[in-house]
């Protein structure tokens, strides 16, 4: 008989839930890249992301046998390793590193700048200090912000899955995903609105 | 804006917009609204800008190789890697 080794069949599912260990290396052989992507961006120190991967497969094989498939396997260790990673973030923050607390529910008085920097040249938009900045309005996000923002925007997950992920309900999903949003859009305009001046200024 | 309150509302339906998972009547209606509304365009145009542009900056990267070979170590897997 030929195995189904795909990870999403139920055939490769009870082989994991058996303890089989060619399976499970399977599991970390086609997954761990992703994990690992996920907590290097949501951490930036790659030393905490190695953390994170790790504690996430040593928990994944731990409880493995009581994995419910109410979600596909790799949304059940996208929801270790978030956890884990809001574990090491809200540790970070409560110790004074970073000034923004963990507090997902500010409605934060900022307005909204209107600068059309879409016309900005491409190299622009793309230059190496627009990618730091945006790193650092990204670390700025609470830790739960950045993470709904980072699961559907770049992880490309749905509302569902992130919800699942985060034991969250959709709604809360998805009001906390325009906050974030809200909020990088915001710092990047303030960042290309300087910008646009000094040109208009050197003109 | 001219009408900021009004401007503000339409703030969760610009998000879901940008998704495609809008209402299709609420979308018809934001469609209206924004070919009025500049200031909501540029609302539109540059979070979807601002989203495109942190995706560019944070392309994936492969997990190096001692941080892997770690990996399997602790989880004593090392003797099935192909």
């Amino acid at each position: 008989m030929i195995e189904d080794n795909n990870l999403y069949s139920p055939e490769f599912i009870n082989r994991l839930k058996s303890g089989n260990r060619e399976a499970f290396t399977q599991l970390v052989e086609e997954t761990s890249s992703k994990i690992y992507n996920l907590a290097l961006r949501m951490l930036e120190k790659e030393q905490d992301a190695e953390d994170v991967l790790q504690e996430t497969y040593i928990k994944a094989l731990r409880n493995i046998s009581s994995f419910e498939g109410r979600s596909s396997v790799l949304t059940w260790l996208y929801r270790i390793a978030t956890n884990e990673a809001l574990m090491i973030m809200r540790k970070h923050k409560t110790s004074g590193t970073v000034v923004d607390i963990d507090q997902d529910d500010d409605e934060d008085g900022e307005g909204l700048q209107i600068v059309d920097w879409c016309c900005l040249p491409e190299s622009e938009m793309m230059s190496k200090e627009t990618q730091i900045k945006l790193q650092e309005a990204a670390n700025l996000l609470s830790p739960l912000l950045k993470a709904v923002f980072l699961l559907r925007d770049v992880e490309r997950l749905s509302g569902q899955e992130t919800a699942l992920i985060l034991g969250i309900n959709e709604d809360a999903v998805k009001t906390r995903l325009v906050r974030a949003r809200l909020k990088l859009r915001e710092r990047l305009t303030g960042y290309f609105s300087e910008r646009i001046k000094m040109e208009v200024a050197n003109e | 804006m001219s009408d900021q309150q009004h401007c503000k509302d339409y703030l969760t339906q610009i998000s879901d917009f940008i998704d495609g998972d809008l209402h299709p009547q609420l979308c018809a209606q934001l469609e209206e609204h924004l070919q009025n509304c500049e200031n909501c365009t540029i609302v539109v145009n540059t979070m979807k800008r601002t989203i495109e542009l942190y995706r560019v900056s944070t392309e994936p990267q492969e997990i190096p190789q001692d941080v892997r070979a770690r990996l399997f170590k602790c989880l004593y897997l090392d003797d099935f890697r192909k």
